[in-house]
């Protein structure tokens, strides 16, 4: 097995996290939590040696971290793009968000582009429904996005590196009516189209 | 009588700092937990119970009988939860309080644990909440300097220590048991009850758990009693609720109501009514889980337990969301479908399997290759799925909105179909099949 290590200041925090339990077993999120943010994702190794340290078998941390949608068993991009996809945000527009840095970044959802600075992936709620369309970039919330904000919001997270302290969701000012009515999905629309052309025939 | 701000007043007016100590205390924040300290578990217990206060997590159940089923002979430690786990589609209330006035919430948590005779408590917050995270961490050192946690807090001879936990992406960790599992280290994964948590719940102990809002009502309850706090809204909804307000609507946001606030004038009032251009399709009061209303159903519905469950939906966490008729009710169904199958955490059949199949069903239908059969299939699957055949309510969130959407908008599914659908018979399918929906007792 490789050797796996982290950081002396991780393994102090380490300590002090399990500490705060009643039991070991309990420190397993925020102790994979610190793996992820040292490593940038979890690999095998380090799950061997997180169930060392909690003494658990390492199918259960396994189990752990692919049960849960925010940890990374494999290498993400610079910038982690998670874009919500639930009713509040699909109802406005949030597939017209998606498709923009689909098509900017030439990946779909699961993909990491291929200079390794943008990972896209659709999730679900994110609790930030009355400003939707809206994603979390890294730990950091983008809120009442539109397809000309992401164009403008990407060339600005290629250009920098991630801040982990820098959590302050930006909200931009609501989009004008004209804006959203480009952006809503028009499913209905397809039965009034096939309407309007029997109409012509 | 016009109920007050119980829960937003404070982060209304001090906007930016009204997360801080020093304007907490300066607006009367800290005096309920001393007021607390002088009283007996049983008194508080008591003031809770007469407050008719009900759980604002989404099942309503009332906050002090929550509290009594605590074993006070118990020799093991007791825990106070507070789920912080904010995941129902449509809601952001819990956010906006951890936000913006992150003490309230950990002062109810103390009068909770002082209730319950609690040494260790745990907020769980779910993994994206970095930013509240960040607040309430502040506010958790803040409490800390002052002596208001450790030993003997505010020079009391009680202990209090919390613990925040934080999660990693999963909508089940929001169930009580599943929250749990969670904070135990484990995928969280709901558990059979009994035993409910309050006999053995977190680490095998008796342990009690509330959600963020419910908590930050405690406070007020404490200061002004509970026969104050029953004043406002109706006989069986007391009080005041957080709504979460999303759509195509003028003025989306977090809301204060009394309970019993008319459903309409809220949309055409507050929210500020459509969108230009947008009509009312439907509403989903309580969050994704409940069924929608039609603006039929809307007109006359209060905002409350009763009324809402008249109109057969619930008040749920209050995650309001409004839909417009340019979206049709296939495509809400498929998104929402999409969400239970992601979520089902697997255990139970009917759920695992259920939700997917909803969604492949709804898929097909959309794609233009559906049949009535496929319309009836899903009716049918829904009602194998929901009324206690699994092990928590996921199976159910999912079954209510697929009868629900079809029941209410059948032409939205049959007009996709590939064959024409008869109408009457699919009314009759919606008819063997609907008793699964809420409806008053």
């Amino acid at each position: 097995m490789a050797v796996f290590t982290l950081p002396d200041a991780a393994l102090v925090e380490i300590d002090r996290t399990i500490a705060r339990y009643p039991e070991k077993q309990a420190a397993m999120l925020p102790v994979l939590w610190t793996v992820q943010r040292e490593q940038g994702w979890i690999s095998p190794d380090a799950m061997a040696w997180v169930a060392d340290r909690l003494g658990c078998s390492a199918a259960a941390v396994q189990s752990v971290v692919t049960f849960y949608t925010m940890f990374d068993d494999g290498p993400v991009g610079k910038w982690k793009l998670q874009v919500c996809r639930t009713l509040s945000c699909e109802l406005m527009g949030a597939r017209a968000v998606i498709d923009r840095i689909r098509e900017r970044l030439g990946i779909e959802a699961g993909e990491t582009s291929e200079d390794g600075v943008f990972t896209l992936q659709e999730v679900e709620c994110l609790a930030s429904c009355g400003t939707g369309p809206m994603m979390q970039c890294n730990f950091k919330f983008y809120e009442n996005l539109t397809p000309e904000r992401i164009d403008a919001l990407l060339d600005e997270l290629r250009a920098r590196e991630p801040d982990p302290d820098d959590v302050e969701p930006v909200i931009y000012e609501r989009p004008a009516i004209d804006v959203y009515r480009a952006m809503f999905p028009d499913s209905l629309a397809r039965e009034r189209t096939g309407g309007a052309e029997v109409e012509a025939q | 009588m016009n109920a007050p701000r119980i829960l937003m007043q404070r982060g209304l007016d001090h906007a930016g700092r009204s997360h801080r100590l020093g304007t907490y205390e300066q607006t009367g924040g800290y005096r309920a937990v001393r007021k607390a300290l002088e009283m007996s578990p049983e008194a508080l217990l008591d003031e809770v119970k007469k407050s008719g206060l009900r759980g604002r997590g989404g099942a309503g159940f009332p906050t002090g009988t929550k509290w009594s089923f605590i074993p006070r002979d118990s020799e093991k430690p007791r825990y106070l939860l507070c789920n912080s786990d904010e995941s129902e589609p449509g809601t952001f209330k819990d956010r906006w309080l951890l936000e913006n006035d992150p003490h309230l919430v950990l002062e109810g948590m103390m009068i909770a644990a002082l209730t319950i005779d609690s040494r260790l408590m745990f907020n769980y917050f779910r993994g994206e909440f970095t930013f509240p995270l960040q607040r309430w961490r502040q506010a958790v050192d803040e409490a800390y300097a002052k002596g208001y946690l450790g030993e003997g807090i505010f020079g009391s001879d009680r202990d209090l220590e919390v613990v925040t936990h934080y999660g990693a992406g999963a909508y089940i960790a929001g169930e009580e048991t599943g929250m749990i599992e969670s904070l135990e280290g484990k995928r969280a994964q709901p558990r059979n009850k009994p035993p409910f948590p309050a006999v053995e719940g977190l680490f095998g102990s008796p342990t009690v758990i509330n959600n963020t809002e419910t908590l930050a009502t405690i406070p007020w309850i404490v200061t002004n009693g509970g026969d104050a706090y029953r004043q406002f809204g109706t006989e069986k909804s007391r009080g005041t609720k957080l709504w979460s307000c999303s759509g195509p609507i003028g003025q989306p946001g977090v809301y204060e109501l009394e309970m019993g606030y008319d459903l309409m004038e809220f949309l055409d009032g507050e929210l500020g009514g459509m969108l230009d251009g947008v009509t009312l399709k439907g509403i989903i009061p309580g969050g994704s889980s409940v069924p929608v209303l039609t603006p039929e159903e809307c007109r006359g519905a209060k905002l409350d337990y009763e009324s809402l469950r008249e109109r057969g939906s619930l008040v749920g966490s209050g995650g309001f969301i409004v839909i417009g008729d340019n979206v049709s009710a296939a495509d809400c169904l498929l998104n929402l479908a999409r969400f239970y199958a992601h979520e089902s955490c697997g255990q139970c059949t009917p759920c695992r399997e259920g939700c997917g199949w909803i969604e492949q069903l709804v898929d097909k239908i959309l794609e233009g290759h559906g049949t009535q059969a496929d319309i009836e299939r899903i009716l049918r699957l829904s009602d194998q799925m929901a009324g206690g055949k699994t092990i928590c309510a996921l199976a159910d969130a999912m079954a209510w909105p697929a009868v629900a959407f079809i029941k209410k908008y059948p032409e939205d599914f049959a007009d996709l179909c590939a064959e024409p659908v008869d109408m009457d018979a699919l009314s009759a399918a919606v008819g063997r099949h609907d008793h699964i929906l809420p409806r008053a007792s």
